[in-house]
């Protein structure tokens, strides 16, 4: 009975498999390294409030944008079957229109940091439903659609602020980019909590998985039986959007700056890796969210292993490259064939030898 | 052995997990002989076939071909073709893009290297040679259907061929088509070779074949001379005893559905795909559209529930006009559609059978109504057990259920949704006899407790069976209505072919002229 259960969870939770096998190595590689490594202690910032610190933290710190993007990539592969490769320029436009908000006001107070956020997502959600017309009406692929956006999405940001790149002072925006004062947990770390739950109550209070599955599985189905495809892509690309501004609002308040050509540069590729790691398919279809989160977190994990372990940054990427493969060949469906044979084999093996047991 | 035997098979048996699919089958093919083989779909043709052409592997049986004096064994296409065994599927397997010569040689050009020169040549020769209306440096693509279906075979015999197995193919070809490929498949058989012809369409085998094996659910159920065999008695073999059984039921319904109340009814309906066209259907009424594939008969039912992009017409439903432009409305006015391609329209293959089951319902219940999953769980056992959808659990996704339990689980998406009038297009196609039968009865139960249904197949015997008039099509446009005692076999089949074999015959000779 116990051991059905067994099964049963890995058959149903085989796709995070790879994520968390990855994560775990990196756990034990980094302990071994290190046994303080993932230490965590309570100091004191500047102002004397009491900050959490250590390596656990700043990769949980430093990956929120990452694992904000990914959620929404999620959405967008599963619904599109293609990937969304603008979203590092789509969080600079918005960037740019949460400091144009900013510096539009007199002061900044809380009202005004709401304003800029709000315009920030809905000029976002424009822009993604850009890219979701010329994918779900005019069936362009969606990398190819994105590209558009990919090219040009830094130089609107550039226009947005006039060219400069204003600074923007302010305790609350210090607050979002650091820690709220009282509250020892980096603020971007409660805004993925929070943008989980709010991605889980989306779940459950509507049918949205349901029909982004099915469209992604079959879009040819879905319509026949009443779902309206184009707007099931469309609301992806948008829900992207949001996640992109939320994304960019993170990333302008750590620099309390907006650097259009820097701000998370190259974060697409990053974003769309997580989703494969994650163990969903890059074609589209069933998708596991919690997948793409653990995807990102292993990614930054690896990142931040490899700055610890003083490689130099120009060579990060080199080493980074060759774990993604051997993450991605291991999570490809010939070595999961292979592995579920083997299983197979095992269980078999067992079996007789429990039935010859018996008589 | 008679020496004008090319083929024998004996005692073939071949099993799948949970289904004997061929129980010691016995079939004889003769030189210059087109043999038919015939039976309804689930038979076990397609498995005979494939056994034949080394895709599958029997598990009992002999195998013998002329010119080899000991039994053969085929293990793989390639064996099939070096003993003279050629095969062309249904689908066109050749490539588009490629020319005429370069299809016909792809694969086994002499040499390393391409002598494109030689190829033409040799090419343009066997095109000649066989009467095939096409130039070897041609796209293939710019062909006709019926051009290709006669370049694949012009490929399958330039090699020694002595068995030449044509499976469907005449489906997707119209009359003049089909003329053309007769004429190839008689100027074959002078040659000697020996052709196994697999179709549906029961008058094509009249037309040309010499010889007709009948399989019925795995079984021979014998081989016997066209002209000794009439058409009847041909499907009587084929379904076997159950007609008659079914036919009493529905007698019994038919004599009281005079005069129900009209539940839908259009006028003038037209799509992007159909012709304008008038239908209607009473409460509790089976109807049926029937013709030739590509007649029509799936493009009218579209239309219908709106899946392709209608483009006029009045429908009211209830006596209330309704607008029915997509899926949705035709759903929110209580019709259901099982599509004809159940794996491209169907099912969601990747998601649970408890998923699939839902769907359409909670689509009608909207966005933001999802069902709760203790809802959708019982939901999908309810249905499950009234199906008997064999399935591990309500987790499987529905792509690896069998044909005829995925069928189970896009109708009881549909009967869940408790609609008023249900179109099932090909609900029968390519699954085992046994769930066939189970959703023929169904039908009848459903319409005879008030639903409304259209049913669709290309099997006039099982619309026969089930509808109590039928909407004959032909060209796009509707040619008949059937009822009462016009509803027979040969009744259906004149009205389907017009003046039938004359429209060949006529389209043969412009052909040869």
């Amino acid at each position: 009975m116990n051991k059905n259960k067994q099964s049963g969870f890995l058959a149903n939770h085989s796709q995070l498999l790879i994520p968390l096998i990855a994560i775990v190595i990196l756990v034990i590689f980094n302990l071994f390294r290190d046994p303080s490594f993932f230490s965590v202690s309570l100091a004191s910032n500047n102002n004397g409030e009491p900050v959490l610190q250590g390596n656990l933290i700043s990769i949980l710190n430093g990956a929120s944008e990452l694992v904000i993007l990914a959620m929404g990539m999620t959405l967008v592969t599963a619904a599109s079957g293609g990937q969304d490769i603008s979203v590092g320029a789509l969080a600079a436009i918005a960037g740019s229109v949460f400091v144009k908000v900013l510096k539009g006001g007199p002061s900044i107070s809380a009202f005004t940091v709401l304003l800029a956020v709000i315009c920030c997502c809905i000029v976002a959600m424009i822009f993604g439903s850009f890219n979701g017309v010329l994918v779900s009406v005019f069936g362009i692929q969606p990398m190819i659609a994105t590209l558009i956006l990919f090219t040009c999405g830094r130089s609107i940001a550039y226009w947005i602020n006039g060219g400069a790149t204003p600074t923007v002072e302010s305790p609350i925006i210090n607050a979002i980019g650091s820690f709220i004062p009282g509250i020892p947990v980096p603020t971007p770390i409660l805004i993925v909590i929070l943008t989980g739950i709010l991605f889980s109550v989306l779940f459950r209070l509507t049918t949205l998985r349901l029909y982004i599955q099915s469209v992604g599985i079959n879009q040819r189905a879905a319509r026949l039986n009443g779902i309206n495809h184009v707007g099931i892509k469309l609301l992806a690309f948008m829900i992207l959007g949001a996640c992109c501004a939320i994304a960019g609002v993170i990333g302008v308040s750590r620099l309390s700056l907006i650097n259009h050509e820097t701000l998370l540069i190259n974060i697409e590729m990053d974003a769309i890796l997580a989703v494969a790691i994650g163990g969903n398919n890059l074609g589209g279809g069933k998708f596991r969210m919690i997948g793409s989160v653990l995807g990102a977190y292993a990614i930054q994990m690896l990142t931040i292993t490899l700055y610890a372990m003083k490689v130099p940054s120009t060579d990060v990427k080199a080493y980074k490259a060759i774990v993604i493969i051997i993450l991605v060949v291991m999570g490809s469906p010939v070595v999961k064939e292979a592995f579920d044979r083997y299983l197979k084999k095992f269980r078999e093996k067992r079996e007789t030898l429990a039935g010859k047991e018996a008589a | 052995m008679e020496n004008d035997i090319v083929l024998t098979m004996r005692g073939i048996c071949k099993s799948f997990p949970n289904v004997k699919a061929l129980d010691h089958v016995d079939f004889t093919l003769r030189k210059g002989k087109i043999h038919a083989l015939m039976g309804e779909n689930g038979a076990g043709k397609s498995t005979l076939i494939k056994v034949l052409t080394g895709v599958y592997t029997m598990d009992e049986g002999e195998i013998r071909i002329d010119g080899t004096d000991h039994p053969i064994m085929i293990r793989s296409p390639q064996e099939a073709q070096s003993y003279g065994i050629s095969t062309v599927y249904q689908e066109i397997t050749l490539c588009p893009n490629l020319t005429v010569a370069e299809n016909m040689f792809i694969g086994r050009t002499p040499g390393k290297t391409v002598d494109w020169k030689t190829m033409e040549q040799r090419a343009g020769e066997q095109l000649e040679n066989l009467g095939i209306p096409a130039r070897p440096r041609q796209q293939l693509g710019s062909c006709s259907l019926a051009v290709q279906q006669m370049v694949a075979i012009a490929r399958a015999v330039d090699t020694d061929c002595k068995v030449l197995i044509l499976d469907e193919p005449t489906s997707s070809l119209d009359d003049t088509e089909v003329a053309m490929l007769f004429k190839l498949m008689r100027d074959l058989k002078e040659r000697g070779v020996g052709i196994i012809f697999v179709t549906h369409f029961l008058e094509q085998v009249y037309e040309v074949s010499d010889q007709i094996t009948v399989l019925r659910n795995g079984e021979l159920v014998g081989e016997y001379e066209v002209k000794d065999l009439p058409q009847v008695e041909l499907v009587a073999k084929m379904i076997g005893k159950d007609l008659e059984e079914l036919s009493v039921i529905k007698k019994q319904e038919r004599t009281e559905d005079q005069k129900q109340e009209i539940l839908y009814e259009a006028e003038g309906l037209s799509s992007s795909e159909s012709k304008p066209f008038d239908f209607h259907i009473a409460k509790g009424e089976v109807n049926g559209f029937t013709g030739l594939l590509g007649s029509g008969r799936s493009e009218s039912v579209r239309a219908i529930f709106g899946a392709d992009t209608v483009t006029g017409g009045k429908v009211t439903m209830k006596g209330k006009n309704v607008k029915i432009s997509k899926p949705l409305d035709a759903m929110r006015s209580g019709i259901g559609y099982l599509p004809e391609d159940r794996k491209g329209d169907g099912i969601i293959a990747d998601l649970s059978v408890r998923d699939n089951i839902i769907l359409a319902l909670q689509v009608i219940q909207g966005m933001g109504h999802p069902f709760s999953r203790a809802q959708a769980e019982a939901f999908a056992d309810e249905y499950i057990k009234a199906l008997e959808i064999k399935t591990a659990s309500q987790e499987t996704p529905v792509g690896s259920l069998s044909g005829g339990n995925q069928q189970k689980v896009i109708l009881a998406r549909w009967l869940l949704t408790h609609p008023d009038y249900l179109i099932l297009d090909e609900p029968t196609r390519g699954i085992d006899v046994g769930t066939k039968t189970e959703i023929q009865k169904l039908v009848l139960k459903l319409a005879e407790e008030g639903m409304s249904i259209t049913f669709i197949s290309s099997e006039i015997e099982e619309m026969l069976r089930t509808c109590s008039r039928l909407i004959v099509m032909r060209d796009r446009n509707i040619v008949g209505e059937l009822k009462g005692d016009d509803l027979t076999q040969d009744r259906v089949m004149r009205t389907i072919a017009g003046e039938g074999r004359m429209e060949t015959a006529g389209a043969l000779e412009k052909e040869g002229a």
